[in-house]
């Protein structure tokens, strides 16, 4: 499927990655051509095919709902921008 | 001692020829030397590496394990910097992770640190493994120590470049669509991607879940089987980890491959295929035959849709995946974002680069509303026929046959402007990943002075037969013996 930059710019919103003008074209037909290559997928039938999310078919594991790791806060936000008193950070969000 | 294999290090280790501290410094020497030109570390620390090697020494003095309790102690290795290593810098090749120290390290990691292994540095890689030449790198592009204007391959580009540059004598890896086995054909070397949950994941930064698995690349299958043994197992950190236990991957590597079915899929060698690759892979089964091995001819009939179902679902995991990266808990933020979707918008923006975000839109896009039947369910439906037909053919033999790329490495730059061109270098190795099935890629020819690499796949959990059939190829020819020239 052909994109237009209308939908690069509605996509790149929705995973939140800012894309600068110049670069709008060059994307759009990058992925305009990924598209037409995984669009070969519906020339084939696949009524009644159980979808395959995972190899193997694993069902997974349920363990006992027990603590079993100790509180490392703080050496968890140590790799973080920006933070104070044991919070992260960011822009004012309520005016 | 850099001519020499993991196992034959192993043994004078254990002998007393030499000491970990000889032999990291050795190491350690050609990294300073070599690698300014290749590129195939992001970083070194040689403080750490010998601190590992005096340790080792002293184990090896105080307690003498024996050279089957510890095979691996005092050992030379690099990470590939996917993986995290607690305290240590860990980027995954990407402007995100530049300055990102891991709170923790990945079971991988700790699992060689255990088994007494000295970790000399992290390889440079395709940015958060995307990418099949290494050009993806935010630390720069890595160079093909056979052909110095050519790609070593990606995304464990780095690991292939050191190891075939003799910088250590193991590296590990990451395969989500063929990032071990294609630069390890490109580079010639072996190395093998494990079965899904054969090794853990665990502190292993995530590409897309349901495909990504770790392995070794080294210079022989029975280097690769000494450090898989090491690194695979079952771990409680890793939802998907396998409960199967772990056979001993040496035990029945010099026994004969009589009678061993590979079966060899037409589609495999029609368009898209060097004929100079077509050639020495075609030559590297018939030696497998006068080894004793019984070739058949077998069919793959929707291989053609290996390519297109694996971007859909790499693209798609990998945009779910990649969402953690927000500029607020860890990673790289934006200067003075105004608000929080600024913050979120430039701080992805700016982290990442061109491929990487090419594929979190294609992600994006294949799993967003009124879009996620036509392709993401589509893809897996196909995924789903794929991995049938490998079970079928699993019924008629053992193991399954064929080039691990279409072409030998091509130069730096001839692809970059072309993303389909460049995701058709994993038109053999993307389904392994899709169907979680266990491939090595072995060195098999040159063609123009470069290595060409054969595959072969396996059931599920059937590693020792790869390396086994792997091994018996290696004992009757030379190819992956051969060193790049001026390495010395």
């Amino acid at each position: 499927m052909a994109l237009t930059t209308d939908d690069i710019k509605q996509i790149a919103h929705l995973a939140r990655i800012g894309v600068d003008e110049t670069t709008l074209e060059p994307l759009r037909a990058d992925l305009s051509t990924v598209l037409e290559l995984v669009e070969q997928l519906n020339a084939i039938d696949t009524n009644g095919v159980e979808p395959m999310a995972h190899p193997g078919n694993a069902e997974l594991r349920l363990r006992p709902d027990m603590v079993s790791e100790s509180d490392q806060r703080k050496t968890l936000q140590e790799p973080a921008p920006a933070v104070e008193q044991g919070y992260f950070l960011v822009p004012r969000v309520i005016e | 001692m850099y001519e020499k294999t993991l196992a034959e290090q192993s043994r004078m280790l254990a002998n007393g020829e030499c000491s970990s501290t000889e032999l990291t410094k050795h190491y350690l020497d050609r990294i300073a030397r070599l690698d300014t030109d290749l590129n195939s570390l992001v970083s070194v620390d040689a403080d750490s590496a010998l601190q590992g090697a005096e340790d080792a020494d002293r184990k090896r003095k105080s307690s003498a394990p024996s050279n089957a309790e510890m095979p691996l102690l005092g050992v030379p290795m690099v990470h590939k910097d996917i993986f995290c290593v607690a305290g240590g810098r860990t980027t995954c090749g990407s402007r995100m992770l530049e300055h990102f120290n891991a709170p923790y390290s990945a079971t991988v990691v700790n699992k060689l640190n255990d088994a007494g292994m000295v970790m000399l540095g992290k390889a440079n890689m395709d940015e958060f493994a995307m990418g099949s030449s290494n050009e993806n790198s935010y630390f720069g592009a890595v160079k093909n120590p056979w052909k110095r204007d050519c790609v070593p391959g990606g995304s464990s580009g780095g690991s292939a470049a050191l190891v075939a540059a003799r910088l250590a004598p193991v590296a590990t890896g990451t395969d989500t669509g063929g990032s071990i086995r294609q630069p390890a054909a490109f580079c010639g070397l072996t190395g093998i991607k494990p079965t899904y949950g054969r090794v853990s994941r665990y502190g292993m930064i995530a590409f897309a879940s349901s495909l990504d698995q770790a392995g070794p690349l080294a210079t022989t299958a029975e280097d690769c089987a000494m450090v898989l043994q090491a690194m695979a197992g079952f771990d409680e950190r890793d939802s998907t980890s396998s409960n199967e236990p772990v056979p001993n991957y040496m035990a029945d590597l010099d026994k004969p491959i009589n009678g061993l079915k590979i079966g060899v899929p037409e589609e495999y060698f029609s368009a898209g295929l060097d004929d100079g690759v077509a050639t020495q892979v075609r030559a590297a089964l018939a030696e497998f035959e006068k080894l004793g091995a019984k070739l058949k001819s077998i069919s793959l009939p929707n291989q053609s849709m290996c390519i297109p179902a694996y971007y859909v679902v790499a693209p798609a995991e990998a945009s779910s995946n990649l969402s953690r990266f927000d500029g607020v808990r860890f990673g790289y933020r934006c200067e003075d974002p105004v608000d929080l979707d600024d913050l979120y918008t430039r701080s992805r923006g700016e982290g990442f680069g061109a491929e990487v975000k090419r594929r979190i839109l294609i992600g994006t896009y294949a799993l967003s509303a009124g879009y996620y039947d036509a392709y993401y369910l589509q893809a897996l439906k196909v995924r789903r026929l794929i991995s049938d037909d490998f079970d079928a053919a699993f019924k008629e033999v053992d193991v399954i046959a064929g080039p691990t790329t279409p072409t030998p490495a091509f130069q730096t730059g001839a692809k970059t402007d072309d993303p389909i061109a460049m995701y058709l270098n994993d038109l053999y190795t993307v389904s392994a990943n899709l169907c979680g099935l266990p491939a090595i890629s072995m060195s098999c020819g040159e063609v123009d002075d470069l290595p060409v690499g054969l595959q072969l796949t396996g059931k599920h959990f059937d590693e020792a037969r790869l390396l086994h059939a792997a091994h018996s190829y290696q004992q009757t020819t030379d190819w992956h013996r051969r060193m790049p020239a001026g390495i010395e």
